[in-house]
């Protein structure tokens, strides 16, 4: 029979930070279509959503009530099953992913040690890289259950997309686990204590630049984003959605974008770890080291959340400046550019790790 | 420590986690079920096919193309899943690890490159 | 206890959705069970502390092979097959061997004894990736190797296979 402490322990140790990650990803899936469209409209020179609410702050409540409200089409000719349980995989998967994320170091709050993660797994990156692999076949279910030419055409396309870009990924992240000795994403921050991996020249400038762009394919965003293109496949493998099966795939996609935004600054920008203006060099000298102690100041927390949110605006700065790539250009890319590139990179690291240059 | 006796606590709140996305998907769901208005007629459960009527079925014949891709990816994958246990443990087994890494890296780089040669990384 | 109860229930939906992969119509709907039975297969692993193999199980089963498996299912365009009869005239002799093999294990699981018996299979090798990539790239050196031969052989398959049918 568990007492009143273990049950009260199970709350605090695990209960609240479930909620308190789970407000977090549901806030950012709403909210995030609202900065999309605003960084887009004022990019273009428009204002964007100015209706609902204070410059549209309410849009994304609107959205949400649109997709709870509106009629769910099965198509008659669709797999009905498979149909539904599409974006059903898709959402868990990108979801899941979150638990291993580390948010901060330990915190006292309260007069208690809070842990700012839901689980310190010791495979967090690996972890992530399996959820992310089986978020693939929300894609192709969709687009076959769907019975339709469009849909299947845009499923496959993704899921090989998809695929194609995890190989360039997988040896990035490797080279991280290779400089950091570890897959625990907590102890690949600890590691870049000294020094981020993105400036340990030349493998980590050369690994984050792989990184951010298969992760851009990942995402199926622009400009790889030929599984939408509306041109010549309408909605891609959800054409066939609406109502709110739509609407999960739309809040899973983006946040597939802040997994692999909040990897990207964990594994390559420190995590949560300060900027510094060149601490060795100038740290000492009166100006500079004012201004990297007002840095240091800032909490851990904002610091990896204001790199998740710096991410997430150049993926849409991107979007609405780069024209999309054609599929052989897209494949091309992933297994005779980046695939190399990513091999010898990796390579690299070890050598220069081999001969303490690191 | 005997077998049946561990369990995995970290992981706990994996599951929980995963338990809850699962809720909120089907909550979602039938939240909208309920308050979703439902008026299906033929025209309407219709494929999507551009305003024409859908001729033949959409479950057709594909490329060969996404096999070659599959199967090009499953042998990367795998290969990367050996990377991760060798880069982990690299400070431990130094220049041999390396050494030894070298030599599969080039015996699979040997399949990779005559998959260039006889196009099956071309896209065409 | 509990932990028993958690390893029933994986045990479980790994019978059941393994008898559902080969007893559905549709193999699309076979692919779903089978990776629902990968998923379990990892929890299998995660309840005996192997969580790399866990990943990997995710990674390889479920993130790639069956991905291949889907992929060949639905280009071959499925809906013909799924129409034919579920068993040819050979089921018996089918069913007889199954019988013998099921035989086998079972008295295996009864009779036999297994070296690692009573020790948690990974303790040996220590729970972590570290110790893992220690051993298996000291010890077991021999068999990495061959196993990107293995690979190579795979790649060059798959390639001469793939061109051959393009070439027609």
């Amino acid at each position: 029979m568990p007492d009143m402490q273990q049950i009260i322990n199970f709350i605090i140790t695990i209960g609240i930070p479930v909620v308190v990650l789970l407000s977090f990803i549901l806030a950012n899936a709403m909210y995030l279509q609202l900065m999309e469209r605003k960084v887009l409209a004022h990019m273009q020179s428009r204002l964007g959503p100015m209706r609902t609410g204070w410059h549209g702050l309410l849009q994304p409540v609107a959205d949400a009530v649109k997709f709870m409200f509106k009629e769910d089409i099965i198509p008659a000719k669709a797999d009905k099953w498979v149909f539904s349980l599409a974006p059903l995989i898709f959402l868990v998967m990108a979801f899941g992913a979150f638990v291993a994320i580390p948010f901060g170091p330990d915190t006292v709050i309260f007069g208690r040690t809070v842990h700012l993660w839901v689980s310190n797994l010791n495979i967090g990156v690996l972890y992530i890289v399996a959820l992310a692999g089986i978020g693939t076949y929300g894609v192709i279910m969709a687009g076959w259950a769907s019975n339709n030419k469009y849909s299947l055409m845009g499923g496959f396309r993704s899921a090989a997309q998809m695929i194609s870009y995890e190989i360039p990924m997988a040896f990035a992240i490797v080279t991280v686990a290779l400089m950091a000795g570890s897959l625990n994403l907590t102890e690949i921050v600890q590691a870049q204590s000294q020094k981020w991996f993105i400036i340990v020249f030349p493998v980590g400038p050369v690994a984050f630049f792989l990184y951010l762009i298969a992760g851009v394919a990942e995402t199926n965003r622009a400009p790889f984003d030929l599984p939408e293109a509306e041109s010549e496949l309408v909605a891609g493998y959800f054409t066939e959605y609406s109502g709110i099966r739509f609407g999960i795939f739309y809040m899973a996609e983006y946040m597939n974008m802040m997994i692999v935004s909040l990897l990207a600054s964990i594994m390559f920008l420190g995590g949560w770890m300060p900027v510094q203006i060149f601490p060795k060099l100038l740290g000492g000298i009166p100006p500079i080291s004012w201004i990297n102690t007002a840095l240091a100041a800032i909490p851990p927390t904002l610091w990896l959340l204001a790199k998740l949110y710096f991410f997430i605006f150049f993926y849409m700065w991107i979007r609405a400046t780069l024209p999309r790539y054609r599929y052989d250009q897209l494949m091309t890319i992933a297994w005779k550019i980046l695939l190399p590139i990513s091999l010898g990179t990796l390579l690299v690291a070890a050598f220069m790790k081999q001969a303490g240059w690191m | 420590m005997t077998p049946g006796s561990y369990l995995p606590g970290h992981f706990l709140p994996v599951a929980i986690f995963l338990f809850v996305g699962i809720a909120v998907g089907v909550g979602m769901l039938v939240f909208s079920r309920l308050v979703s208005p439902r008026r299906p007629y033929r025209e309407k459960l219709m494929t999507y096919e551009s305003g024409i009527t859908p001729f033949s079925d959409a479950h057709q014949k594909f490329s060969i193309r996404y096999y070659i891709i599959a199967m090009l990816f499953l042998i990367f994958d795998i290969e990367a899943v050996f990377l991760y246990p060798w880069a982990v443990a690299y400070d431990r087994i130094g220049l041999y690890g390396l050494v030894e890494m070298v030599i599969f890296i080039i015996i699979l780089l040997v399949g990779y490159v005559y998959a260039w040669k006889k196009g099956a990384l071309e896209w065409e | 206890m509990i932990n028993q109860l958690i390893f029933a229930y994986f045990a479980a939906v790994i019978v059941v959705s393994a008898v559902l992969v080969i007893t559905r119509k549709n193999p699309v709907h076979s692919v779903m069970f089978m990776l629902l039975l990968f998923f379990h297969i990892a929890g299998v692993f995660v309840l005996l502390n192997a969580e790399f193999l866990a990943a990997v199980q995710l990674i390889v089963y479920a993130g790639a092979i069956l991905i291949l498996f889907l992929f060949v299912v639905i280009l071959l365009s499925v809906e013909r097959e799924s129409q034919a009869a579920r068993a040819n005239r050979f089921w018996p002799w089918l069913a007889g061997f199954g019988l013998i093999i099921a035989g086998e294990i079972a008295l295996l699981v009864l009779r036999g004894s297994f070296p690692g018996e009573g020790k948690m299979a990974v303790q040996v090798a220590g729970a972590g990736v570290r110790d893992l990539g220690v051993v298996l790239y000291s010890k077991f050196l021999v068999p990495f190797e061959i196993s990107s031969v293995i690979l190579l052989v795979g790649l060059i398959g798959a390639v001469m296979l793939a061109k051959k049918k393009t070439n027609e």
